[in-house]
């Protein structure tokens, strides 16, 4: 096998390999809405963490930037062990109902999940026509994790599985980042993010924020605060 | 890398952006070792004020940029301004604290916490204003959140925690939302600019802008405008803001409005002349001038049912932000210069107003506005003040806002007439709400509560210390709206043509 | 002319296999819970037995009620020869394409249906409507996967789509893989298996498919069963042909690969049946409310199958 040979079947691998792993942390996020039990949701955002691990380590690869080993190794360490760790500490001891309480239902979810799929190709394919299909299928599945994040932030009314929306978002992002090929200050990235999630977990414990507060409408503190009388 | 480090970083003793940066960064990590809050407001101020000194001397030394940092004639305005509000603020805050904590509403190791984290409030604020890096920008912006949610939750009551909560969960996907837009903005630029750190340096991307991706730059600036605009408090994004102000100590109020937000904007605006440059891209003008009029005319609808005194003003904060997005939005180098001329007089007044209102609920006892009566004649100085602050902020000549406000819609009258119209109405509008709540405030016969209470606690010293800032800012806000300097004028009007 | 043969072939072994899968499964499970288990031939001696019973009808059942076992059975029976097992050389392989095979699915379940309400008795409408609600978002979804599979390999004819995957031209292909799990959701649900549906069971909460034919005794009866079998079959090598084809015989392909194909095929078949039993003995059955979430899952799969053939480099 000549050099210029052996790169391309490599290609053909890199790009296979990749196309999975996104394709793996996607399906997680849909498993994400899917979950009915506190404790399997936060199951599958470890696995998403690890896997979005996995992702990383194996664009650093590709790439040849030994530095997203390190984003990697945050991923796996502090997203896929500590972080579901603390908050299944956290469940059982706030007490904290282990049914997941949606605001809409799973269906209804998963449906509009699959638009949000849909709408992230349509966006983003048009605009990437000229890099490289793994660029653009990277990009895709990013943004669509990102959105699945946002929606599960919406349709959930429990605060610990608000933050595992919020999680889940940032672990699309985080993929965004490692994909984007030769980003500078992605370890950083990774850990200021980490920063804001040990943060949502301490408020969470320090204020025994059980439930979302009603909703995230200015509405309820006016009534609460004697502004509507 | 380390050695590259050093070439990136601020290690020089005589770059001023050592000083800039260094100062708060220390102060923060001293103050949170000092266990004496007397000391700790003192040493507050002076940290503030030798910060000042530092923004200061870039009048005179002006550094050279790094990939990571730089300073050119937009930023260092806005590096001087959050420097000299900041040193204001921390005087304003120590006659605060100082009742607060005798009322014992904050404990000691809260103001220890309080202090450190003003401090490094204030440097992630710099941070922002002088990375040259759309990443540290990010970094800088969401370190921004962490610190003010936790000056939110400061008091620990259940509605402090509630507004720290929705501030915290609205503002941290407002920021991964940046983020991603930030991420495709890279992925633009790589093509034309490399792998690695120059393709994330604002410097050199902007001399190249006009050759990057234009769609995917389009997608990014989707992203920028709705995650930034939700940390500048544009309507429909605004939720977290009156909450987040209302709740948290007052002084953070101050530096919220008259500061972080500005900060949000100008990263926003950052992103908006990379775009701009880029002629097949699509126009964030329209966009930010649509963002811009709904949060105008929501916050001036909003006014008239709030019964909170700061939340009064927090919807009067959305409100200006609203205008001044606005008028970036309509670009030309009048409407910029507006923008700028406005952003500045909004931070001054803005914060003046709190800094009064806070004095008025410690005095009141109270944060409602129906129980707030008579100020001009139970608190002459204080009530007077406020009311002339009022009317600043209401947009009434001759203070500063009444001379942006006017800039702002003459230009647009220049462009496009019918733009202006809505912009009109809402600030009439507003005028109205502003001056119904404060003659209910100001005038009329003194509360009970009002009465007896003010004089009993406070020594006349650190009263007057607490008064320097808003007359300081009030001051400031009349002669620039009687008098420009000319270097001023000739100076924001450069900065207006570099904003394109 | 051996593809006629082959065709005639190919007609009468899905029918004289289909019981013996089904035997296998059940034999599968009886091991599994630790019984000796009935031969894999009974379903053979049960078909015949129901054959030579009397066949009772309700005294309200219309005509339809007599015609609707043999449409059914026809109809599956045609089904299963669309879908080749040992070789793609068969006379009615060109003649018709996986949606006609998914309609002719879907006639024998309306007829079934039909039936079902035909006879008055609560539980044939019980039956027939949790059927159709079943079938609401299953055969969407089967459909979506079909859909992804002819985007993947520009075609609908089975024949061409096996030669199309054996050509290597698909490599990790996660389309693929989302729409065999979609297909196997699908199947599951479509033959009534657990956790859907239980074949051994006439626990009224439960049952879908049994309440149905619930009426039926003696050779329609034998027909019905038989058609379960087939269809039970016929998904069984829509997967093992589908997705692992190899092995599988070509036009003018010798008496060796022909033998070969038709070990491979049954083969495949045998395993899938034994893991069939194997996950059957594993996995309880859902609530009926729970199964629109399962086939909601399956259309899921499907759709996001199709969906990532859009970002990948496939299309």
């Amino acid at each position: 096998m000549n050099p210029a040979e052996h790169l391309a079947s490599f290609g053909r691998i890199s790009y296979d390999t990749a196309h999975l792993i996104g394709a793996v942390i996607l399906m997680m996020s849909f498993g994400l809405l899917y979950q009915r039990r506190l404790t399997a949701v936060i199951r599958t955002y470890s696995l998403q963490a690890m896997v979005l691990a996995l992702a990383a380590a194996w664009q650093a690869l590709v790439q040849d930037a030994p530095h997203l080993y390190a984003s990697a190794l945050i991923a796996l360490l502090f997203k896929g062990i500590a972080v579901p760790f603390a908050l299944n500490w956290l469940v059982r001891r706030l007490g904290i109902h282990r049914t997941v309480e949606t605001a809409l239902g799973i269906g209804p979810t998963m449906i509009a999940g699959v638009g949000l799929v849909a709408l992230s190709i349509v966006l983003v394919l048009p605009v990437t026509a000229s890099s490289t299909a793994m660029t653009r299928e990277n990009l895709a599945i990013a943004m669509s994790v990102v959105l699945l994040g946002l929606l599960m932030m919406i349709t959930r009314r429990n605060a610990v599985t608000q933050v595992v929306g919020f999680m889940s978002l940032e672990n699309g992002l985080i993929l965004a980042a490692v994909g984007a090929k030769g980003m500078p200050l992605v370890v950083e990235i990774s850990i200021a993010f980490s920063v804001l999630v040990a943060m949502a977990l301490f408020g969470i414990f320090f204020f025994r924020i059980r439930e979302r507060f009603d909703s995230l409408d200015i509405a309820y503190l006016e009534t609460f605060r004697g502004e509507r009388r | 890398m380390i050695g590259s480090l050093s070439t990136l970083l601020p290690l020089g003793v005589q770059n001023p952006l050592f000083w800039i940066l260094g100062m708060p960064l220390f102060g923060s990590l001293f103050l949170a070792c000092l266990p004496n809050w007397h000391h700790a407001v003192w040493v507050n101020v002076l940290i503030s004020a030798a910060t000042l000194a530092a923004a200061a001397s870039l009048l005179v030394v002006r550094p050279a940029e790094t990939l990571l940092f730089f300073i050119d004639d937009f930023n260092i305005y806005l590096v001087g301004l959050t420097a000299f509000v900041g040193f204001t603020t921390s005087l304003f805050s120590s006659a605060y604290i100082g009742r607060e904590s005798r009322d014992r509403r904050l404990l000691p190791q809260h103001l220890r916490f309080y202090h450190s984290m003003y401090q490094a409030f204030l440097f992630t604020m710099l941070l922002a204003l002088t990375a040259n890096n759309i990443g540290v920008l990010w970094v800088a912006v969401e370190a921004a959140t962490l610190t003010t949610v936790l000056m939110v939750s400061l008091y620990r009551t259940r509605e402090a925690i509630e507004a720290a909560w929705k501030y915290f969960i609205l503002c941290s996907v407002g920021i991964g939302l940046a983020l991603f837009g930030t991420i495709l903005v890279y992925l633009a630029a790589q093509p034309v600019m490399g792998d690695g750190v120059p393709a994330m340096a604002w410097t050199q991307m902007i001399k190249r802008a006009g050759a990057f991706q234009p769609e995917l730059m389009s997608l990014a600036f989707v992203f920028l405008l709705v995650g930034y605009g939700t940390k500048v408090g544009l309507a429909p994004l605004h939720a977290w803001l009156p909450d987040a102000h209302a709740e948290g100590p007052t002084p953070i109020s101050a530096v919220l409005s008259g500061l972080l937000l500005n900060v949000a904007l100008y990263a926003l605006l950052r992103f908006k002349m990379l775009i701009a440059a880029n002629s097949h891209a699509l126009q964030p003008g329209p966009l930010m001038i649509a963002m811009g009029c709904s949060s105008i005319f929501l916050a001036s609808f909003m006014l008239y049912r709030r019964g909170d005194i700061k939340r009064l003003f927090a919807y009067s904060s959305i409100e200006h932000m609203g205008i001044i997005t606005f008028a970036f939005g309509m670009g030309g180098t009048l409407a910029n210069f507006a923008g700028l001329l406005h952003m500045t007089m909004h931070s001054l007044v803005k914060s003046a107003i709190f800094f009064a209102v806070g004095m008025i609920t410690q005095a009141a006892g109270t944060k409602r506005i129906a129980d707030i009566r008579g100020l001009t004649t139970s608190h002459p100085f204080l009530g007077w003040s406020f009311v002339i602050a009022v009317l600043a902020i209401a947009g009434l000549p001759p203070m500063g806002i009444f001379m942006s406000e006017f800039l702002v819609i003459s230009s647009t009258f220049a462009r496009n007439a019918w733009l202006a119209v809505p912009v009109m109405i809402g600030l009439l509008i507003t005028f109205g709400a502003l001056i119904w709540r404060l003659q209910g405030m100001a005038f009329g016969r003194p509360g009970q509560l009002v009465a007896d209470s003010e004089r009993r606690h406070q020594s006349t010293f650190v009263r007057a210390i607490g008064m320097i800032p808003l007359v300081a800012h009030l001051v400031l806000a009349l002669v620039a709206g009687v008098y420009l300097p000319d270097a001023l004028v000739a100076w924001f009007q450069a900065v207006g043509k570099l904003l394109g | 002319m051996m593809a006629f043969l082959f065709g005639i072939f190919h007609t009468w072994l899905v029918l004289v296999a289909a019981p013996l899968i089904t035997g296998i499964v059940r034999l599968t499970k009886a091991r599994l819970q630790g019984r000796q288990g009935a031969s894999p031939l009974q379903p053979y001696r049960d078909l015949w037995r129901l054959l030579q019973k009397e066949s009772v009808i309700a005294e309200t059942a219309s005509w339809l009620f007599r015609i609707a076992p043999y449409l059914v059975f026809v109809a599956v029976w045609l089904a299963a020869t669309i879908m080749p097992t040992f070789t793609t050389d068969m006379i009615l392989t060109p003649a018709a394409d996986l949606i006609a095979l998914v309609a002719l699915l879907g006639t024998a379940r309306f007829f079934t249906a039909l039936a079902g309400l035909d006879a008055g008795t609560a539980f044939g409408g019980l039956g027939s409507s949790r059927e159709m609600f079943v079938a609401s978002i299953g055969e969407p979804a089967m459909l979506m996967v079909i859909f992804s599979l002819s985007l993947l390999t520009h075609t609908t004819s089975p024949a061409n789509m096996i030669a199309y995957v054996l050509s290597g031209h698909i490599g990790i292909e996660v389309s693929a893989g989302l729409a065999l799990a979609s297909m196997v959701m699908v199947a599951i649900a479509e033959n009534g298996r657990i956790p859907i549906d239980n074949p051994t069971t006439h626990l009224e909460l439960t049952m879908i498919h049994e309440a149905m034919v619930l009426e039926y005794s003696g050779r329609h009866l034998a027909l019905l069963e038989a058609a379960a079998m087939v269809r039970l079959l016929l998904f069984m090598t829509i997967i093992s042909s589908l997705f692992f084809p190899w092995g599988i015989a070509f036009v003018d392909a010798g008496p060796g690969e022909v033998l070969l194909g038709l070990l491979a095929w049954f083969a495949k078949v045998s395993v899938l049946a034994m893991v069939l039993g194997f996950c059957e003995s594993l996995v309880a059955k859902m609530r009926v409310f729970q199964i629109a979430d399962f086939l909601g899952g399956a259309l899921l799969l499907a759709l996001l199958a199709t969906i990532f053939l859009y970002v990948s480099e496939a299309v």
